[in-house]
């Protein structure tokens, strides 16, 4: 078997598992089913392993392809479908593989009463969500891409919506279904303008094709169609409105992957368009698309931290850390270079690890207190500061960067590209780890530790942490030994990516790959193949990195101290903190949290505002 | 090729997006959402149309004859597909929500917010 042969395979076995799951739940016992994901999940993470042992330190022969059913080019043209392994792809795959089978692992004995006579439906429908999520990463196609993005939303829709009894999740699942279809037709009105263009599907022979147009309003407009859709995906302002929504209702384990990965390949599909298709002759200006992206990105970047520090809801604050988040992966991807581009799988994947850990271990507090409310759990769990506690506080301050953690290496990199570029951007970096590390240590020294006083309740429009039904229905029972292991295993492997040798090179590599369009033409035998000259080696931790990485955990710690002893403090110099914190979140948080108003035909219209305000500015910097 | 197909195409999703923003029923919503949909629809045919152009099927026509663009058709097809699975589950959503809140009106929802 060769290496291009495991692509389609990546694809096979989750999908294969999936429909094992759903045909023999009927059948096999709760631990059948079980067995049978673990067994799958393994295999995937195996197979994409291999792929990626393979492919990251090179092949003489390019990034391995697969034509599939043999349905290869002639003379440029072909209506075959491919799938190709580059690095960054399979290794967006690779983190999706890991990630499900951290929460295979942890939804092990999760559900108390998984529906009666269907134990596997969840098992099956993560499965089948992990093959909707690699065989994005895996495309070659556009079309294609656009089939495995609503394999991998309507998988997400059904697991947010999965517990359908409780009134919360069925209501963020539905405005999460009805906004990522819509912008999933958006997208697809915009592959149905490229193929009227160049009567091509695949990215790389759009992008040959482009070379023989001039960039006009119908490039343009397929270019924003294509483009809304992966970014509702990945959850940029103006169109996150539902990922808080889902985010906060949906199980625990369904939290960590759409929150770890999903919402990144968002991101990914986004440079994957750009790079392969549209970054050519007859595609779009970089100088407009890293003008208009960046700017985006740093609007992501300042909502989502300012409504993650604004949260009581736990989950909902970490839904609005990865907003925040989002907005610097997007002003990394943005720099249009190779050092971003690596920065930003760098940064994705620690993150990952990082913001998963942090959701299974709210996942315990709503399993022990049945309640993931920051006031309401005010000093109740002194009891879990042990283990819980502290494994809370280190993802927290994993979050905000501090170093060795993986998520501060990639933040280090990334913001040397982004400074690199301008200067201003680490700004944007330092604010959002400082805001939602902060917003995670203040929760930590509520929480566990009962610090300060009892915080007021604030009169804005809001959603408590209570009521929240607790997925597990046994109350007095011990924390499940999964719940705590696997959290610990994702910080674990955090500190090890972040320390890990050679690292730099291994990414830098991926990014020049990612970056250049002779790879992946020659990859499908488009043109032939040329060698890639790899120049990119990521500076790895380096002083300005670790003070500015240590400068936000700083930040975050002394923002969680101020607003959990911040009103015992006597003096003239806290009194004008506290009025000049008082004037921020009424003047400038409170039209925000207003905006954020949960109605659907408020996010449709956010949606369409924002497509228009996207056309609107490639349109006039084209 | 004439570019009326593609204004209708753009009214289409217009129109969708209007009713999806004013709608005050669940139901009409996602009816709303499905007509967006068809706009993809009118796009993919009239992209594949080609005048005095006949089914894209050989079994009856000679080989060398005028026909439409078969891909464009397939894609059409497995879009409804999507649709038509989202659909599904979307309105199922709706009927669960209609039991457990008593109402499908959006405006009447307020349970997360802020």
């Amino acid at each position: 078997m060769s290496l291009s042969d495991l692509l389609p395979l990546a694809v096979a076995v989750p999908l294969i598992g999936a429909a094992l799951l759903a045909v023999t739940g009927h059948w096999i016992r709760r631990r059948g089913c079980d067995i049978l994901a673990a067994v799958f999940t393994t295999a995937e993470v195996l197979v994409l392993l291999l792929l990626w042992l393979r492919t990251a330190h090179g092949t003489p022969s390019g990034s391995p392809a697969s034509w599939l059913g043999g349905w290869r080019l002639h003379d440029g043209e072909g209506v075959g479908i491919v799938l190709v392994g580059d690095p960054l792809g399979v290794g967006f795959a690779l983190l999706a593989a890991l990630l499900v089978l951290a929460v295979v692992a942890y939804a092990w004995r999760y559900f108390d009463e998984p529906p009666a006579r269907m134990p596997g439906t969840f098992p099956a429908l993560v499965l089948l969500f992990e093959a909707g999520m690699c065989g994005f990463a895996l495309t070659g196609d556009l079309f294609n891409a656009f089939v495995f993005f609503e394999l991998m939303g309507v998988a997400a829709y059904a697991l947010t919506g999965y517990r359908v009894e409780d009134p919360r999740p069925v209501q963020g699942a539905l405005t999460f279904g009805i906004v990522n279809s819509l912008a999933a037709y958006c997208s697809l009105l915009g592959i149905g303008m490229l193929y009227a263009r160049t009567g091509e599907l695949g990215m790389a022979q759009i992008g040959h094709r482009l070379v023989e147009h001039r960039t006009d309003l119908l490039t343009v407009t397929a270019f924003v169609l294509v483009l809304t859709g992966l970014l509702v995906k990945a959850a940029a302002v103006p169109f996150h409105f539902w990922l808080p929504d889902a985010h906060a209702v949906a199980p625990t384990p369904v939290c960590m992957l759409l929150s770890g990965v999903m919402v990144e390949l968002g991101v990914y599909g986004a440079a994957r368009v750009y790079w392969t298709v549209f970054s050519g002759p007859g595609g779009m200006p970089p100088g407009a698309v890293r003008g208009v992206l960046v700017c985006l990105g740093a609007v992501t970047a300042l909502v989502g931290s300012v409504m993650c520090w604004q949260q009581r809801h736990l989950k909902r604050l970490l839904a609005f850390s990865t907003i925040g988040h989002v907005g610097l992966f997007l002003i990394a991807v943005a720099l249009l270079n190779a050092d971003g581009t690596a920065g930003f799988a760098l940064y994705a994947a620690g993150h990952a690890e990082a913001k998963a850990a942090l959701f299974a271990l709210t996942g315990v507090l709503l399993d022990q207190y049945g309640s993931v409310d920051e006031h309401g759990l005010f000093g109740k769990a002194r009891a879990l500061l042990g283990r819980t506690g502290v494994l809370y506080l280190v993802g927290g301050l994993a979050l905000a960067g501090m170093p060795p953690f993986a998520a501060g290496l990639g933040k280090a990199v990334a913001e040397h590209a982004a400074g690199a570029w301008l200067p201003l951007l680490p700004v944007f970096f330092v604010t959002v780890s400082a805001l939602t590390g902060g917003a995670v240590l203040r929760a930590f020294l509520r929480v566990f530790l009962g610090a300060g006083t009892h915080p007021r309740e604030a009169s804005a429009p809001e959603t408590s942490g209570e009521g929240e039904e607790p997925e597990v229905r046994s109350p007095e029972r011990r924390i499940p030994l999964p719940m705590l292991v696997v959290p610990a295993v994702l910080l674990a492997s955090s500190l090890v990516l972040g320390l890990a040798p050679g690292i730099g090179r291994v990414f830098g590599r991926a990014g020049d790959l990612f970056v250049s369009r002779s790879d992946y033409t020659a990859a499908i035998g488009l043109t032939p193949p040329t060698q890639v000259h790899h120049a990119t080696v990521l500076p790895g931790w380096t002083v300005e990195g670790v003070a500015l990485g240590v400068l936000a955990v700083l930040l975050a710690c002394a923002l969680a101290a101020a607003a959990v002893w911040g009103r015992r403090l006597r003096g003239a110099v806290a009194a004008a903190g506290r009025a000049a914190m008082e004037l921020a979140s009424g003047r400038l948080a409170r039209p925000l949290r207003v905006a954020h108003s949960g109605r659907l035909g408020d996010d449709v219209a956010w949606l369409a505002v924002g497509v228009a305000a996207l056309l609107a500015a490639f349109s006039l910097l084209r | 090729m004439s570019v009326f197909p593609f204004l209708v195409a753009g009214w289409i999703l217009l129109v969708g997006l209007y009713g999806m923003v004013t709608s005050r029923n669940l139901i009409q919503a996602i009816g709303c959402l499905a007509v967006a949909q068809c706009s993809t629809y009118v796009l993919l045919l009239a992209v594949g149309y080609r005048r005095g152009g006949t089914a894209p099927v050989y079994s009856d026509i000679p080989t060398h004859s005028k026909v439409v663009d078969p891909v464009v058709q397939a894609l059409a097809l497995t879009d409804v597909v999507v649709g038509a699975t989202v659909t599904a589950l979307l309105l199922g959503l709706v009927l669960q929500l209609n039991k457990r809140h008593g109402t499908i009106d959006p405006d009447a929802l307020t349970g997360l917010r802020g």
